[in-house]
């Protein structure tokens, strides 16, 4: 399968072992990822909270250089990139006023004939495959599946998964032999892009998902998003601080845990990135074992 | 030559505004055959029908068309006109003035011209109709009620006491129905049982009522006041005519751990089983699926893996054997009073329309109940007894949250009408609750209250003013399990206040939903149903428990969301219109119905094959000397909806519906 990429900023700064991973498990998976070229930034939140028509002509002028590249659908990893394509895409489809300023704007001839997929959808369409290909099932390993606010909503943007009770990681963590546990919130705000300006409230939010997941039984969160990996992860010292978790808890993304289901090395998936060391918990479910003695040479 | 006479209606401003009336009746005026026209404000008032009257007699009018609304509001009323003075009703006709010209125009001198054209089509039409006579068939003066809840139970009741024979047909072991589950009713608090079971009583008591529980309708066939019914009756594994339902068997059942439907999984059943002690008829049934010698029997064990029940009926009134069988009901007339189910609240859905409230974690969250449930929990005859314990620990909720409008009106969920009985039965919860757990917590999220009925308001008053329930309005976004209790996230809309409760119990007031099935029974029956499944009434306002097919009435809940007091009012209405049907001997009917020539017919039954109402027969013709000649078709009056499919399919045009004649088509097209 051939699709569309566009990485976004995050993964090529402060989400880089998210694109290591990706890249290294799509080629097991029989993905092949082509790069939208010229890409520009999608205007993430900065973009739609000022000015509304910049917010669908930024995601726009990638969707129409994905169109000239005769792509049919791109891959956007990063929930908020997703999001803003996605939504970039709903908007000029729906509205004939929008479209045509987006037209003049760009111009040039543009169709908006390409669809976007966020990583848990096109994961879920190759679920089979990662139970087959998955030499080092992450057996016995508790996770809970983290959406965040942007990957499925809103439902009339998003509309792969249920806006509200979503079930594409879980699958996808399924398959990879690891076992989703119940908890609450799954969907809850991280706080995003408040992580500097209102580094309290980021926190807080935070913890109270850090929280959940632990009495839920969870050695791990797997996110799909950079800015909620970061602010699971990197905050969960001030967590401590002014809270009183004192257990730390792995975050991975996505893409990580399917690769070591699939017995990549946590190195060559970037797991040494992280500020919460997962070693001690890939040690103890034996999946860093796994993957070193026998991934490596396939 | 023609005699007609024209007559064109303002309906008030309603034509009037639109069309010039006057140039109308002048232009039709001058047409050959037209020898009076004219124009009047209200021509369906009195007056008005009086000058179609004088019309007729003074100037021997052979044809009346009359420029006004709608045939299907008033062409009968004039048809009535035109037969009191003497003429024919079939040589009246209507051009849609209104409907077809008025309300959808804006140009006066353009709306003017269209209503000229569509006059003188039928004035050129009716030049070339003749009188017709109504069609007379034998009724069988007897019901069928589908459903026996509320609705059909007083259906049958009302039927019955008019000195009318019923067949009542029920699909659950026992009649009762929905409300045979409630606690207590709005607005008045009276035990639902209590003013329940004696009806029930009556109905297995009544000489006129032949009760047909745990069976259903297989097929229908015939027409109004001809139908023959066939009913499939279930297999129960129960003798009915030596069962005298002394209980034993349901005693001895080993299997006991089965969710009862009746307390809606809230209580256990066993096997063989009566849904609930005031059962009507007292008969137990068999729930073949979980049952231990019937799981054998499927599995291919030779051995009896159980057989207590038959060991210690001592009326050897147990048929391990027996079969589903079938009877077949001769009938006039049927009423479709099959009522309701809710909303499943959980992620698996029946439709593809509808999506759930995965949000809310119902089915994960033992504590988050329905609004059935809760009738069950606060029933004496429920499984707790009547004290409200909720169902993960039995304990005592001290904090109770419902939630209204889970389904209604949120067209997201797939749904957008509203259920009209949640507000009435929440506010009535939050009392029940009140009166049963002192110092209990109620809360109330609700996006509208819809109090509208006698009492209504008040009863809603009472909940929230002496009964202290906290009403908020504003939705609820999720809920998860938090410890021992139910977080709920909610918004106040009037205060802006983001609101966080910790809940023993949460209630949800689901979406009320026809019952499944009831696709392939209108199927059955050729009538119309919406989108949602609830059966269409023939008009909303004016033929309310009428259906599209002639003979078939509708009652109760299945036509659309209804409390008891509309139901057992629409019941009896329905039951009022069964009895006017069979007040005849003979049943009238319009005589615009298709007819063959058989002389050209030449028996091919492309007719047959189209005619949506199998009104087609074979026959055979025979001359003087009764030799045979050939098969044709022929129509059945009693059958004929005139639609006239047959006569567009009839490749030698041996095929006429009267009142459309291919004649009278032409003429009028030719008009234009």
């Amino acid at each position: 399968m051939k699709i569309g990429y566009y990485p976004g900023c995050s993964l090529h700064a402060t989400a880089r072992e998210y694109e290591e991973s990706l890249k290294a498990i799509v080629s097991i998976l029989d993905i092949e990822l082509e790069e939208v070229r010229d890409w520009a930034c999608c205007g993430a939140t900065s973009a739609h909270a000022t000015n509304r028509f910049l917010s669908v002509a930024l995601p726009a002028r990638t969707l129409m250089l994905a169109e000239r590249q005769k792509l049919n659908r791109i891959l956007a990893p990063c929930a908020a990139c997703y999001n803003r394509l996605a939504s970039a895409h709903h908007a000029i489809s729906r509205d004939k006023k929008i479209a045509a300023r987006v037209q003049s704007i760009l111009g040039s001839d543009f169709d908006n004939s390409v669809g976007i997929v966020s990583i848990a959808e096109l994961l879920s369409e190759v679920t089979a495959t990662i139970r087959q290909k998955a030499k080092a099932p992450l057996t016995g390993l508790k996770v809970a599946c983290y959406y965040g606010c942007l990957l499925v909503r809103p439902p009339d943007v998003c509309g792969f998964d249920d806006a509200e009770a979503p079930n594409s990681l879980e699958s996808i963590v399924s398959a990879a032999g690891a076992t989703p546990v119940k908890w609450s919130m799954a969907l809850e705000c991280c706080g995003g892009g408040f992580s500097l300006s209102r580094t309290g409230s980021v926190v807080r939010l935070g913890r109270l998902i850090l929280q959940s997941a632990i009495d839920a039984g969870a050695q791990a969160i797997v996110v799909a998003c950079p800015m909620c990996h970061s602010n699971l992860d990197f905050r969960q010292n001030a967590m401590n601080e002014r809270g009183g978790i004192e257990k730390r808890m792995p975050i991975m993304f996505l893409s990580e845990l399917v690769g070591l289901s699939l017995g990549l090395s946590p190195a060559r998936l970037g797991l040494d990135r992280h500020f919460v060391n997962p070693s001690p918990l890939l040690e103890q479910i034996g999946a860093a074992k796994t993957a070193q003695t026998r991934g490596e040479n396939a | 030559m023609s005699r007609i006479g024209v007559f064109i209606c303002h309906c008030g401003e309603n034509i009037g505004r639109t069309v010039d009336c006057a140039r109308v009746a002048q232009s039709l005026g001058e047409l050959p055959g037209v020898v009076h026209a004219i124009d009047y404000k209200y021509m369906c008032s009195d007056p008005g029908q009086a000058l179609i009257k004088q019309a007729i007699q003074e100037k021997h009018l052979d044809g009346v068309v009359v420029g006004a609304c709608s045939p299907h509001m008033h062409e009968k009323t004039f048809r009535k006109a035109a037969a009191a003075a003497g003429m024919n009703p079939f040589l009246c006709e209507m051009a849609n003035l209104r409907e077809h010209c008025s309300w959808i125009h804006e140009d006066r001198e353009n709306a003017t011209d269209k209503a000229i054209g569509l006059g003188r089509f039928i004035v050129e039409k009716i030049k070339y109709n003749h009188p017709l006579s109504p069609i007379f068939i034998p009724v069988e003066r007897r019901a069928l009620v589908i459903g026996a809840g509320i609705a059909g139970i007083q259906a049958a009741l009302d039927i019955a006491d008019g000195g009318c024979d019923v067949v009542l047909v029920e699909k659950e072991p026992s009649i009762g129905g929905h409300m045979s589950q409630l606690s207590e009713t709005f607005p008045t608090l009276d035990c639902s049982q209590c003013i329940l079971t004696p009806r029930m009583v009556e109905i297995a008591q009544h000489p006129r009522i032949k009760l047909l529980t745990y069976s259903e309708v297989e097929s229908v066939e015939g027409y109004i006041g001809n139908f023959q019914v066939k009913i499939r009756k279930k297999a129960r594994s129960i003798d009915d005519t030596l069962c005298n339902g002394c209980g034993e068997c349901q005693k001895n059942c080993p299997n006991s751990k089965i969710p009862s439907e009746f307390d809606q999984g809230l209580g256990k059943r066993t096997a063989i089983y009566v849904p609930f002690p005031q059962a009507v008829p007292n008969i137990p049934v068999i729930d073949r699926a979980n049952c231990a010698l019937f799981k054998g029997r499927a599995k291919g064990v030779k051995k009896v893996v159980c057989g207590k029940c038959a060991d210690v009926c001592g009326r050897k009134a147990i048929n391990y054997d027996q079969q589903d069988s079938f009877v077949t009901e001769n009938v006039g007339a049927i009423i479709v009073a099959t009522g309701y189910q809710l909303y499943s609240v959980g992620k698996k859905q029946d439709s593809e329309l509808l999506c759930g409230y995965g949000e809310y974690g119902y089915g994960d969250i033992p504590d988050v109940i329905d609004g059935l449930q809760f009738e069950r929990l606060a029933s004496a005859s429920g499984p707790t007894g009547g004290k409200i314990l909720r169902p993960s620990d039995h304990k005592e909720p001290k904090t109770v949250v419902f939630l209204q409008c889970i389904g209604s009106r949120d067209p997201a969920k797939g749904i957008e009408y509203c259920s009209k009985i949640c507000c009435m039965y929440v506010a009535k919860h939050a009392m029940l609750y009140h009166h049963k757990v002192h110092g209990g917590k109620a809360v109330v999220f609700y996006m509208d209250i819809r109090a509208g009925g006698k009492g209504y308001d008040e009863f809603v008053r009472r909940a929230i003013e002496e009964n202290h329930a906290l009403y908020l309005r504003g939705r609820v976004s999720r809920m998860y399990r938090n410890g021992d209790t139910i977080r709920v996230h909610g918004f106040d809309t009037l205060s802006g206040e983001p609101m966080v409760i910790d809940a023993d119990m949460v209630v949800l007031a689901t979406a009320m939903r026809p019952q499944p099935g009831i696709a392939s029974l209108a199927q059955k029956l050729s009538v119309s149903y919406d989108q949602h499944g609830f059966i269409n009434e023939a008009h909303p306002k004016l033929r309310p428990v009428e259906t599209n097919t002639a003979g078939v009435f509708v009652a109760g809940a299945c036509q659309a969301p209804r409390d008891i007091p509309d139901s057992v009012a629409m019941a009896s209405a329905a039951a009022s219109k069964v009895l006017g049907l069979f007040s005849k001997e003979l049943l009238e009917r319009e005589p615009l119905i298709a007819h063959v020539d058989t002389a050209t017919c030449a028996g091919c039954f492309h007719c047959e094959r189209v005619c949506p109402y199998g009104a087609i027969v074979r026959k055979e013709i025979k001359d003087g000397r009764g030799r045979f000649i050939k098969i044709a078709a022929e129509v059945n009056p009693g059958v004929c909806q005139g639609c006239g499919t047959c006569q567009a399919t009839c490749p030698s045009k041996s095929v006429e519906l009267e009142g459309f004649t291919d004649e009278q088509i032409y003429a009028a097209v030719n008009a234009l």
